[in-house]
Protein backbone atom coordinates (compact mmCIF):
# COMPACT_ATOMS: atom_id res chain seq x y z
CA UNK A 1 0.00 0.00 0.00
CA UNK A 2 1.10 3.60 -0.91
CA UNK A 3 -0.50 7.03 -0.01
CA UNK A 4 0.04 9.20 -3.30
CA UNK A 5 -1.32 12.25 -5.10
CA UNK A 6 -2.80 11.15 -8.36
CA UNK A 7 -3.60 14.11 -11.37
CA UNK A 8 -6.72 13.59 -12.51
CA UNK A 9 -6.23 13.57 -16.54
CA UNK A 10 -9.38 12.73 -18.29
CA UNK A 11 -13.04 11.93 -16.36
CA UNK A 12 -16.07 11.08 -18.83
CA UNK A 13 -19.19 9.55 -18.55
CA UNK A 14 -19.13 6.42 -20.85
CA UNK A 15 -23.10 4.81 -19.83
CA UNK A 16 -25.66 5.90 -18.07
CA UNK A 17 -24.04 6.67 -14.20
CA UNK A 18 -20.62 5.22 -15.71
CA UNK A 19 -17.30 7.03 -15.66
CA UNK A 20 -14.61 6.44 -16.64
CA UNK A 21 -11.31 8.43 -15.04
CA UNK A 22 -8.19 8.21 -16.14
CA UNK A 23 -4.90 9.37 -13.54
CA UNK A 24 -1.66 9.63 -13.47
CA UNK A 25 0.73 8.93 -10.72
CA UNK A 26 2.44 6.33 -9.29
CA UNK A 27 1.27 2.64 -10.14
CA UNK A 28 4.06 0.59 -8.09
CA UNK A 29 2.32 -0.76 -6.10
CA UNK A 30 -0.32 -2.76 -7.72
CA UNK A 31 0.75 -5.67 -8.64
CA UNK A 32 -2.21 -7.65 -10.44
CA UNK A 33 -5.59 -7.10 -11.64
CA UNK A 34 -8.60 -7.37 -9.26
CA UNK A 35 -6.94 -5.18 -6.77
CA UNK A 36 -7.99 -1.09 -5.90
CA UNK A 37 -7.59 1.53 -4.64
CA UNK A 38 -9.33 3.84 -2.11
CA UNK A 39 -10.01 7.46 -2.95
CA UNK A 40 -10.25 10.45 -1.25
CA UNK A 41 -12.86 12.31 -1.93
CA UNK A 42 -12.76 16.32 -0.54
CA UNK A 43 -15.65 16.69 1.89
CA UNK A 44 -16.31 13.19 2.36
CA UNK A 45 -14.96 11.57 5.12
CA UNK A 46 -14.44 7.90 4.00
CA UNK A 47 -12.38 7.18 0.76
CA UNK A 48 -14.48 5.00 -1.64
CA UNK A 49 -12.76 1.91 -3.21
CA UNK A 50 -12.80 1.73 -6.63
CA UNK A 51 -11.33 -1.21 -8.71
CA UNK A 52 -8.42 -0.92 -10.73
CA UNK A 53 -9.63 -1.38 -14.54
CA UNK A 54 -6.35 -0.45 -16.50
CA UNK A 55 -2.42 0.63 -16.09
CA UNK A 56 -0.45 1.38 -18.50
CA UNK A 57 2.34 3.79 -18.77
CA UNK A 58 1.76 5.47 -14.87
CA UNK A 59 -1.86 5.91 -16.05
CA UNK A 60 -4.14 4.56 -13.87
CA UNK A 61 -8.24 3.98 -15.25
CA UNK A 62 -10.86 3.63 -12.43
CA UNK A 63 -14.45 2.98 -14.29
CA UNK A 64 -16.67 3.53 -10.94
CA UNK A 65 -20.68 4.14 -11.19
CA UNK A 66 -22.35 6.95 -9.86
CA UNK A 67 -24.55 5.79 -6.43
CA UNK A 68 -24.37 8.57 -4.01
CA UNK A 69 -23.01 11.82 -2.85
CA UNK A 70 -19.59 10.85 -2.86
CA UNK A 71 -18.98 9.08 -6.72
CA UNK A 72 -20.90 11.99 -7.40
CA UNK A 73 -18.45 14.34 -6.48
CA UNK A 74 -16.26 12.43 -7.81
CA UNK A 75 -17.61 12.51 -11.54
CA UNK A 76 -17.33 15.87 -10.97
CA UNK A 77 -13.15 16.21 -10.81
CA UNK A 78 -12.24 18.26 -13.68
CA UNK A 79 -9.23 17.19 -15.37
CA UNK A 80 -5.82 18.68 -14.20
CA UNK A 81 -7.35 18.55 -10.50
CA UNK A 82 -5.49 16.22 -8.05
CA UNK A 83 -7.15 13.36 -5.51
CA UNK A 84 -5.04 11.40 -2.41
CA UNK A 85 -4.85 7.81 -3.42
CA UNK A 86 -4.21 4.77 -1.36
CA UNK A 87 -2.79 2.47 -3.82
CA UNK A 88 -1.94 -1.45 -4.32
CA UNK A 89 -4.90 -2.42 -1.82
CA UNK A 90 -5.69 -5.72 -1.42
CA UNK A 91 -4.97 -9.32 -3.22
CA UNK A 92 -5.55 -9.27 -7.11
CA UNK A 93 -6.66 -12.46 -9.39
CA UNK A 94 -3.98 -15.25 -9.00
CA UNK A 95 -3.12 -15.55 -13.33
CA UNK A 96 -1.04 -19.18 -12.74
CA UNK A 97 -4.18 -20.48 -12.19
CA UNK A 98 -5.78 -20.04 -15.00
CA UNK A 99 -5.41 -22.62 -17.61
CA UNK A 100 -5.50 -22.10 -21.34
CA UNK A 101 -8.35 -20.90 -21.97
CA UNK A 102 -9.88 -19.11 -18.86
CA UNK A 103 -13.33 -17.85 -19.07
CA UNK A 104 -13.72 -14.00 -17.35
CA UNK A 105 -17.14 -13.46 -16.17
CA UNK A 106 -18.17 -9.39 -15.05
CA UNK A 107 -21.27 -8.13 -14.11
CA UNK A 108 -22.34 -4.38 -14.30
CA UNK A 109 -19.68 -2.61 -12.66
CA UNK A 110 -18.21 -5.76 -11.67
CA UNK A 111 -16.77 -5.60 -15.19
CA UNK A 112 -13.80 -2.51 -14.64
CA UNK A 113 -11.05 -4.92 -13.01
CA UNK A 114 -11.96 -7.77 -15.40
CA UNK A 115 -10.66 -5.78 -18.51
CA UNK A 116 -6.84 -5.73 -16.90
CA UNK A 117 -7.57 -9.14 -15.99
CA UNK A 118 -8.37 -10.09 -19.49
CA UNK A 119 -5.21 -7.80 -20.83
CA UNK A 120 -2.69 -9.76 -18.70
CA UNK A 121 -4.17 -13.10 -19.29
CA UNK A 122 -3.64 -12.56 -23.27
CA UNK A 123 -0.28 -11.07 -22.80
CA UNK A 124 0.62 -14.34 -21.08
CA UNK A 125 -0.77 -16.19 -24.34
CA UNK A 126 -4.08 -17.57 -23.26
CA UNK A 127 -7.87 -17.79 -25.37
CA UNK A 128 -9.86 -15.95 -23.19
CA UNK A 129 -13.30 -15.86 -23.26
CA UNK A 130 -14.70 -12.44 -21.60
CA UNK A 131 -18.23 -12.95 -20.80
CA UNK A 132 -20.24 -9.70 -19.96
CA UNK A 133 -23.47 -8.88 -18.24
CA UNK A 134 -25.82 -5.59 -18.15
CA UNK A 135 -28.55 -4.66 -17.59
CA UNK A 136 -29.87 -2.55 -20.37
CA UNK A 137 -28.28 -1.29 -23.60
CA UNK A 138 -27.69 1.97 -21.95
CA UNK A 139 -25.33 0.62 -19.31
CA UNK A 140 -23.31 -1.07 -21.82
CA UNK A 141 -19.13 0.01 -21.76
CA UNK A 142 -15.87 -1.22 -22.65
CA UNK A 143 -17.55 -3.92 -24.77
CA UNK A 144 -15.02 -2.56 -28.01
CA UNK A 145 -12.14 -2.84 -25.95
CA UNK A 146 -12.77 -6.37 -24.71
CA UNK A 147 -13.12 -7.47 -28.14
CA UNK A 148 -9.94 -6.17 -29.04
CA UNK A 149 -7.89 -8.30 -26.80
CA UNK A 150 -10.58 -11.03 -25.91
CA UNK A 151 -11.00 -13.67 -29.21
CA UNK A 152 -14.22 -14.65 -27.76
CA UNK A 153 -16.69 -11.76 -26.15
CA UNK A 154 -20.27 -13.07 -24.59
CA UNK A 155 -22.46 -9.92 -24.15
CA UNK A 156 -25.88 -10.52 -21.99
CA UNK A 157 -28.54 -7.99 -21.26
CA UNK A 158 -31.32 -8.70 -18.78
CA UNK A 159 -33.73 -7.22 -20.82
CA UNK A 160 -32.53 -8.09 -23.68
CA UNK A 161 -31.66 -5.11 -25.08
CA UNK A 162 -28.43 -6.24 -27.25
CA UNK A 163 -26.55 -9.46 -26.97
CA UNK A 164 -28.04 -12.50 -25.35
CA UNK A 165 -31.24 -11.77 -23.55
CA UNK A 166 -31.05 -12.44 -19.77
CA UNK A 167 -28.21 -13.28 -16.90
CA UNK A 168 -24.48 -13.89 -18.26
CA UNK A 169 -24.21 -16.75 -16.48
CA UNK A 170 -26.69 -18.32 -18.52
CA UNK A 171 -25.22 -16.62 -21.23
CA UNK A 172 -21.87 -18.39 -20.76
CA UNK A 173 -23.26 -21.84 -20.10
CA UNK A 174 -21.22 -24.20 -22.05
CA UNK A 175 -18.31 -22.34 -22.87
CA UNK A 176 -15.22 -24.17 -22.65
CA UNK A 177 -12.95 -22.94 -20.03
CA UNK A 178 -10.32 -24.30 -18.47
CA UNK A 179 -10.58 -21.80 -14.90
CA UNK A 180 -13.20 -19.01 -14.05
CA UNK A 181 -13.02 -15.60 -12.75
CA UNK A 182 -15.33 -13.66 -11.39
CA UNK A 183 -16.59 -9.82 -10.30
CA UNK A 184 -20.17 -8.62 -9.94
CA UNK A 185 -23.35 -8.40 -8.08
CA UNK A 186 -23.90 -11.29 -5.32
CA UNK A 187 -26.72 -12.87 -6.69
CA UNK A 188 -24.14 -13.38 -10.27
CA UNK A 189 -21.70 -14.42 -8.23
CA UNK A 190 -24.09 -17.76 -6.74
CA UNK A 191 -24.75 -18.22 -9.97
CA UNK A 192 -21.49 -18.23 -11.44
CA UNK A 193 -20.49 -20.70 -8.64
CA UNK A 194 -23.84 -22.78 -9.10
CA UNK A 195 -23.17 -22.99 -12.80
CA UNK A 196 -19.14 -23.88 -12.92
CA UNK A 197 -18.56 -24.75 -9.76
CA UNK A 198 -15.49 -24.31 -7.30
CA UNK A 199 -13.07 -24.71 -9.63
CA UNK A 200 -12.26 -20.56 -9.70
CA UNK A 201 -11.93 -17.13 -8.60
CA UNK A 202 -14.05 -14.67 -7.39
CA UNK A 203 -14.04 -11.26 -6.17
CA UNK A 204 -15.97 -9.92 -3.35
CA UNK A 205 -17.54 -6.65 -2.70
CA UNK A 206 -18.51 -5.43 1.07
CA UNK A 207 -19.19 -1.72 2.72
CA UNK A 208 -14.92 -0.52 3.80
CA UNK A 209 -14.44 1.46 6.31
CA UNK A 210 -10.32 1.58 5.62
CA UNK A 211 -9.56 -1.11 3.10
CA UNK A 212 -6.51 -2.11 4.28
CA UNK A 213 -7.26 -3.98 6.85
CA UNK A 214 -7.57 -2.27 10.40
CA UNK A 215 -11.00 -1.69 11.15
CA UNK A 216 -12.53 -4.82 10.50
CA UNK A 217 -15.56 -3.57 8.79
CA UNK A 218 -15.46 -5.54 5.36
CA UNK A 219 -15.43 -8.80 7.10
CA UNK A 220 -16.54 -11.89 5.54
CA UNK A 221 -17.28 -15.76 6.93
CA UNK A 222 -15.11 -18.37 4.98
CA UNK A 223 -14.65 -21.90 5.19
CA UNK A 224 -11.72 -20.76 6.55
CA UNK A 225 -12.90 -18.50 9.39
CA UNK A 226 -13.00 -14.35 9.25
CA UNK A 227 -11.48 -13.13 6.46
CA UNK A 228 -11.65 -9.12 5.48
CA UNK A 229 -12.60 -8.54 1.83
CA UNK A 230 -10.54 -5.53 1.93
CA UNK A 231 -7.37 -7.37 3.02
CA UNK A 232 -7.33 -11.03 2.68
CA UNK A 233 -9.91 -10.34 -0.27
CA UNK A 234 -10.88 -9.12 -2.66
CA UNK A 235 -10.42 -11.85 -4.64
CA UNK A 236 -11.24 -15.46 -2.72
CA UNK A 237 -11.00 -19.16 -4.48
CA UNK A 238 -14.53 -20.12 -5.21
CA UNK A 239 -14.70 -22.72 -2.94
CA UNK A 240 -13.58 -20.45 0.25
CA UNK A 241 -16.94 -18.80 -0.04
CA UNK A 242 -20.28 -19.61 1.56
CA UNK A 243 -22.91 -19.27 -1.36
CA UNK A 244 -26.86 -19.20 -0.83
CA UNK A 245 -28.29 -22.40 -0.18
CA UNK A 246 -24.66 -23.08 1.98
CA UNK A 247 -25.43 -22.99 6.28
CA UNK A 248 -22.45 -20.77 7.27
CA UNK B 1 12.50 21.54 21.34
CA UNK B 2 9.30 20.90 23.08
CA UNK B 3 9.12 18.20 25.69
CA UNK B 4 6.56 15.83 24.80
CA UNK B 5 6.92 13.34 27.05
CA UNK B 6 3.97 12.12 29.14
CA UNK B 7 3.02 9.55 32.06
CA UNK B 8 0.17 7.38 32.30
CA UNK B 9 -0.38 5.53 35.56
CA UNK B 10 3.89 5.19 36.64
CA UNK B 11 4.73 4.23 32.91
CA UNK B 12 6.50 7.03 30.64
CA UNK B 13 4.91 7.75 27.23
CA UNK B 14 7.40 9.65 24.64
CA UNK B 15 4.83 11.28 23.19
CA UNK B 16 0.85 11.00 24.41
CA UNK B 17 -0.43 9.91 20.94
CA UNK B 18 -1.86 6.60 21.41
CA UNK B 19 -3.74 4.73 18.75
CA UNK B 20 -7.06 4.22 19.61
CA UNK B 21 -8.41 0.09 19.99
CA UNK B 22 -10.58 -1.20 16.90
CA UNK B 23 -8.65 1.37 14.54
CA UNK B 24 -5.60 0.01 14.70
CA UNK B 25 -5.91 -4.01 14.80
CA UNK B 26 -2.45 -5.38 16.80
CA UNK B 27 -0.42 -2.97 14.86
CA UNK B 28 0.51 -5.29 12.35
CA UNK B 29 -1.15 -3.36 8.82
CA UNK B 30 0.20 -0.12 10.32
CA UNK B 31 4.05 -1.91 10.95
CA UNK B 32 4.21 -2.48 7.33
CA UNK B 33 3.73 1.61 6.53
CA UNK B 34 5.63 3.48 9.19
CA UNK B 35 7.68 2.39 12.47
CA UNK B 36 5.14 2.40 15.12
CA UNK B 37 7.48 2.41 18.14
CA UNK B 38 7.13 6.39 17.74
CA UNK B 39 3.75 6.37 18.88
CA UNK B 40 3.11 6.70 22.27
CA UNK B 41 1.68 3.59 22.26
CA UNK B 42 -1.26 1.85 20.95
CA UNK B 43 -4.78 -0.17 22.27
CA UNK B 44 -4.99 -3.24 20.67
CA UNK B 45 -8.23 -4.63 19.45
CA UNK B 46 -10.92 -5.24 21.76
CA UNK B 47 -10.24 -8.63 22.72
CA UNK B 48 -12.90 -10.94 24.17
CA UNK B 49 -12.42 -14.56 25.66
CA UNK B 50 -13.65 -16.12 23.17
CA UNK B 51 -13.15 -15.49 19.49
CA UNK B 52 -15.99 -13.62 17.75
CA UNK B 53 -17.21 -12.29 13.92
CA UNK B 54 -19.11 -9.70 15.20
CA UNK B 55 -21.92 -8.30 13.40
CA UNK B 56 -23.12 -8.93 10.11
CA UNK B 57 -21.93 -6.85 7.23
CA UNK B 58 -22.61 -4.00 6.43
CA UNK B 59 -21.20 -2.60 9.38
CA UNK B 60 -19.74 0.32 8.10
CA UNK B 61 -21.65 3.44 6.94
CA UNK B 62 -20.25 7.37 6.40
CA UNK B 63 -21.85 10.39 8.76
CA UNK B 64 -20.89 13.97 7.96
CA UNK B 65 -17.39 14.63 9.20
CA UNK B 66 -17.24 10.66 10.81
CA UNK B 67 -18.68 7.21 10.19
CA UNK B 68 -20.75 4.58 12.15
CA UNK B 69 -19.42 1.02 12.85
CA UNK B 70 -21.50 -1.95 14.14
CA UNK B 71 -18.16 -4.48 13.90
CA UNK B 72 -19.57 -6.27 17.11
CA UNK B 73 -15.70 -6.80 18.79
CA UNK B 74 -14.54 -9.34 15.83
CA UNK B 75 -11.59 -10.70 17.43
CA UNK B 76 -9.33 -14.12 17.29
CA UNK B 77 -10.18 -14.33 21.19
CA UNK B 78 -7.83 -14.23 23.87
CA UNK B 79 -5.95 -17.71 23.68
CA UNK B 80 -5.01 -16.13 19.93
CA UNK B 81 -3.99 -13.06 20.61
CA UNK B 82 -1.43 -14.90 23.16
CA UNK B 83 0.22 -17.27 21.28
CA UNK B 84 -0.36 -15.41 17.71
CA UNK B 85 -1.16 -11.37 17.62
CA UNK B 86 2.07 -10.70 21.19
CA UNK B 87 4.49 -12.70 19.97
CA UNK B 88 4.09 -11.42 16.23
CA UNK B 89 3.57 -7.88 18.00
CA UNK B 90 7.33 -8.26 19.51
CA UNK B 91 8.72 -8.05 16.08
CA UNK B 92 7.42 -4.95 15.35
CA UNK B 93 6.90 -3.04 18.41
CA UNK B 94 9.15 -2.76 21.10
CA UNK B 95 6.79 -0.77 23.73
CA UNK B 96 4.16 -1.86 25.95
CA UNK B 97 1.10 -2.13 24.28
CA UNK B 98 -2.47 -1.28 25.84
CA UNK B 99 -4.51 -4.25 26.14
CA UNK B 100 -8.23 -3.58 25.63
CA UNK B 101 -10.56 -6.36 26.61
CA UNK B 102 -14.43 -7.11 26.75
CA UNK B 103 -16.86 -9.14 28.12
CA UNK B 104 -20.37 -10.36 28.42
CA UNK B 105 -20.43 -11.10 32.29
CA UNK B 106 -17.77 -10.65 34.84
CA UNK B 107 -16.54 -13.56 34.92
CA UNK B 108 -15.69 -12.85 30.95
CA UNK B 109 -14.03 -9.81 31.85
CA UNK B 110 -12.20 -10.73 35.10
CA UNK B 111 -10.91 -14.35 33.27
CA UNK B 112 -9.75 -11.88 29.95
CA UNK B 113 -7.65 -9.63 32.48
CA UNK B 114 -6.09 -11.86 34.12
CA UNK B 115 -4.88 -13.80 30.80
CA UNK B 116 -3.55 -10.30 29.61
CA UNK B 117 -2.19 -9.35 33.14
CA UNK B 118 0.39 -11.93 32.81
CA UNK B 119 1.70 -10.66 29.90
CA UNK B 120 4.83 -8.87 29.68
CA UNK B 121 4.28 -7.04 26.51
CA UNK B 122 1.32 -5.41 27.85
CA UNK B 123 1.59 -2.30 30.07
CA UNK B 124 -1.94 -1.23 30.68
CA UNK B 125 -5.04 -3.13 30.49
CA UNK B 126 -7.87 -0.88 29.22
CA UNK B 127 -11.35 -2.47 30.07
CA UNK B 128 -14.20 -1.52 27.29
CA UNK B 129 -17.65 -1.25 29.39
CA UNK B 130 -18.94 0.50 26.58
CA UNK B 131 -19.00 -1.04 22.87
CA UNK B 132 -22.58 0.19 22.01
CA UNK B 133 -22.79 -2.76 19.49
CA UNK B 134 -23.02 -5.72 21.15
CA UNK B 135 -25.53 -6.99 23.54
CA UNK B 136 -26.27 -7.95 26.40
CA UNK B 137 -22.25 -7.17 27.49
CA UNK B 138 -20.05 -4.37 26.53
CA UNK B 139 -22.23 -0.79 27.20
CA UNK B 140 -24.70 -2.61 29.45
CA UNK B 141 -21.51 -2.43 32.19
CA UNK B 142 -21.05 1.37 31.32
CA UNK B 143 -23.97 2.75 31.77
CA UNK B 144 -24.73 2.64 35.18
CA UNK B 145 -22.62 3.95 38.10
CA UNK B 146 -23.33 0.69 40.13
CA UNK B 147 -22.17 -2.04 37.19
CA UNK B 148 -19.32 0.13 36.32
CA UNK B 149 -18.08 0.08 39.72
CA UNK B 150 -18.57 -3.70 40.14
CA UNK B 151 -16.75 -4.99 36.99
CA UNK B 152 -13.86 -2.18 37.75
CA UNK B 153 -13.40 -3.69 41.19
CA UNK B 154 -13.79 -7.49 40.05
CA UNK B 155 -11.31 -7.09 37.29
CA UNK B 156 -8.88 -4.83 40.31
CA UNK B 157 -8.57 -8.21 42.28
CA UNK B 158 -7.72 -9.92 39.46
CA UNK B 159 -4.60 -7.71 37.90
CA UNK B 160 -1.70 -5.63 38.89
CA UNK B 161 -1.11 -4.09 35.92
CA UNK B 162 -2.92 -0.40 35.52
CA UNK B 163 -6.21 -0.55 34.60
CA UNK B 164 -7.94 1.97 32.74
CA UNK B 165 -11.57 2.20 32.14
CA UNK B 166 -12.91 3.12 29.20
CA UNK B 167 -16.34 4.79 29.03
CA UNK B 168 -19.16 5.47 27.22
CA UNK B 169 -20.97 8.60 26.21
CA UNK B 170 -24.13 7.54 25.63
CA UNK B 171 -25.06 7.64 29.46
CA UNK B 172 -26.71 11.09 31.23
CA UNK B 173 -24.01 11.82 33.60
CA UNK B 174 -20.28 10.40 33.06
CA UNK B 175 -18.43 12.29 35.48
CA UNK B 176 -20.69 9.92 37.62
CA UNK B 177 -19.76 6.66 36.32
CA UNK B 178 -15.75 7.88 36.20
CA UNK B 179 -16.12 8.53 39.67
CA UNK B 180 -17.36 5.16 40.61
CA UNK B 181 -14.95 3.53 38.53
CA UNK B 182 -12.15 5.62 40.50
CA UNK B 183 -13.87 4.52 43.93
CA UNK B 184 -14.01 1.10 42.65
CA UNK B 185 -10.25 0.68 42.01
CA UNK B 186 -9.16 2.26 38.25
CA UNK B 187 -6.30 3.96 37.97
CA UNK B 188 -7.25 5.79 35.00
CA UNK B 189 -10.29 6.59 32.59
CA UNK B 190 -10.20 6.90 28.83
CA UNK B 191 -13.52 8.43 27.17
CA UNK B 192 -14.95 8.80 24.70
CA UNK B 193 -15.82 5.37 23.00
CA UNK B 194 -18.66 6.09 20.40
CA UNK B 195 -21.95 7.72 20.29
CA UNK B 196 -24.74 5.31 19.09
CA UNK B 197 -25.78 6.32 16.03
CA UNK B 198 -28.58 5.66 12.90
CA UNK B 199 -28.42 6.23 9.41
CA UNK B 200 -31.02 5.41 6.46
CA UNK B 201 -30.34 4.04 3.24
CA UNK B 202 -33.33 6.28 1.60
CA UNK B 203 -33.41 3.38 -1.67
CA UNK B 204 -34.26 0.77 0.84
CA UNK B 205 -35.75 2.43 3.28
CA UNK B 206 -33.78 0.68 5.80
CA UNK B 207 -31.02 1.00 7.79
CA UNK B 208 -28.02 0.78 6.01
CA UNK B 209 -26.29 -1.21 9.28
CA UNK B 210 -27.59 -4.70 9.04
CA UNK B 211 -27.25 -3.99 13.37
CA UNK B 212 -29.53 -1.07 12.21
CA UNK B 213 -27.37 1.19 15.10
CA UNK B 214 -23.69 1.62 14.74
CA UNK B 215 -21.48 3.63 16.76
CA UNK B 216 -19.90 7.10 15.47
CA UNK B 217 -16.47 8.60 15.84
CA UNK B 218 -14.73 11.06 13.59
CA UNK B 219 -14.38 14.33 13.96
CA UNK B 220 -17.85 15.25 14.62
CA UNK B 221 -17.56 13.85 18.22
CA UNK B 222 -14.58 15.85 18.30
CA UNK B 223 -16.44 18.56 20.50
CA UNK B 224 -18.59 16.45 23.07
CA UNK B 225 -15.33 14.75 23.64
CA UNK B 226 -13.62 16.89 24.64
CA UNK B 227 -16.93 18.66 26.78
CA UNK B 228 -16.64 15.14 28.68
CA UNK B 229 -12.88 14.88 29.29
CA UNK B 230 -13.32 18.63 30.53
CA UNK B 231 -16.29 17.05 32.69
CA UNK B 232 -14.67 14.02 33.64
CA UNK B 233 -10.92 15.50 34.86
CA UNK B 234 -13.21 17.79 37.15
CA UNK B 235 -14.63 14.92 39.07
CA UNK B 236 -11.65 12.32 39.61
CA UNK B 237 -8.51 12.45 40.86
CA UNK B 238 -6.89 9.80 38.26
CA UNK B 239 -5.63 10.32 34.68
CA UNK B 240 -8.03 10.61 31.99
CA UNK B 241 -7.16 9.51 28.38
CA UNK B 242 -8.98 12.02 26.24
CA UNK B 243 -10.48 10.43 22.89
CA UNK B 244 -13.39 10.92 20.22
CA UNK B 245 -12.72 12.58 16.60
CA UNK B 246 -8.85 13.25 17.51
CA UNK B 247 -7.36 14.10 14.01
CA UNK B 248 -4.35 16.72 14.58
CA UNK B 249 -1.63 18.18 16.53
CA UNK B 250 -4.44 21.21 18.11
CA UNK B 251 -6.68 18.21 18.87
CA UNK B 252 -4.25 16.74 21.07
CA UNK B 253 -3.66 19.83 22.55
CA UNK B 254 -6.90 20.83 23.23
CA UNK B 255 -7.58 17.63 24.77
CA UNK B 256 -4.76 18.06 26.80
CA UNK B 257 -5.72 21.42 28.21
CA UNK B 258 -9.48 19.69 29.11
CA UNK B 259 -7.53 17.45 31.43
CA UNK B 260 -6.17 14.14 28.77
CA UNK B 261 -2.84 12.96 30.42
CA UNK B 262 -2.42 11.34 26.96
CA UNK B 263 -4.64 11.24 23.81
CA UNK B 264 -5.94 8.35 21.34
CA UNK B 265 -6.59 8.65 17.79
CA UNK B 266 -9.27 6.46 15.99
CA UNK B 267 -11.57 6.71 13.10
CA UNK B 268 -8.39 9.58 11.75
CA UNK B 269 -6.53 6.10 11.27
CA UNK B 270 -8.40 4.68 9.14
CA UNK B 271 -8.74 7.68 6.47
CA UNK B 272 -5.68 8.33 6.94
CA UNK B 273 -3.38 5.22 7.85
CA UNK B 274 -0.54 8.00 8.64
CA UNK B 275 -2.64 9.94 11.07
CA UNK B 276 -1.01 9.35 14.46
CA UNK B 277 2.86 9.57 12.56
CA UNK B 278 1.67 12.99 11.27
CA UNK B 279 0.24 13.99 14.41
CA UNK B 280 3.40 13.46 16.13
CA UNK B 281 5.86 14.87 13.67
CA UNK B 282 3.37 18.41 14.01
CA UNK B 283 2.86 18.34 17.69
CA UNK B 284 7.02 20.17 18.12
CA UNK B 285 5.66 23.02 15.95
CA UNK B 286 2.04 23.19 17.14
CA UNK B 287 3.41 23.23 20.70
CA UNK B 288 5.57 25.97 19.94
CA UNK B 289 2.81 28.12 18.51
CA UNK B 290 1.16 28.00 21.67
CA UNK B 291 4.55 28.96 23.60
CA UNK B 292 4.57 25.09 25.21
CA UNK B 293 7.85 23.89 26.41
CA UNK B 294 6.91 20.90 27.70
CA UNK B 295 3.29 19.32 26.93
CA UNK B 296 1.96 17.42 30.04
CA UNK B 297 2.48 20.95 31.96
CA UNK B 298 -0.69 21.86 30.21
CA UNK B 299 -2.94 19.04 31.52
CA UNK B 300 -6.10 20.46 32.18
CA UNK B 301 -4.90 24.02 32.11
CA UNK B 302 -7.40 25.92 30.20
CA UNK B 303 -8.68 28.69 31.92
CA UNK B 304 -12.14 28.75 32.89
Amino acid sequence: MKESVFTVKKNTKIAADIYEMKLSGDTSDFTSPGQFAEIRIPGFYLRRPISVCDIEGGVLTLIYKTVGAGTDSLSRVCSGGTLDLLTGLGNGYDLSKSGEAPLVIGGGVGIPPMYLLCKRLTAEGKTVTAALGFNTSTDMFYVKEFEKICPRVIIATADGSYGVRGFITDAAKGAPHTFYYACGPRPMLDSTVRTFGACGQISLEERMGCGFGACMGCSVVTKSGARRVCKDGPVFDAGEIYFGGDVK
Amino acid sequence: MTDLSTTLCGISLDNPVIAASGTFGYGREFAELYDINMLGTFSFKGTTIEPRFGNPTPRIAETPSGMLNSVGLQNPGAEHVITHELPEMKRYFKKKVMANISGFSIDDYVKTAAIFDSQEQVGWLELNISCPNVHGGGMAFGTSPESAAEVTSEVRKACRKPLIVKLSPNVSDIAKIASACENAGADAVSLINTLLGMRIDLKKRAPILANVTGGLSGPCVFPLALRMVWQVKRAVSIPVVGMGGVSSASDVIEMMLAGASAVEAGAANLVNPYACRDIINALPAECEKYGITKLSDIIGGVKI
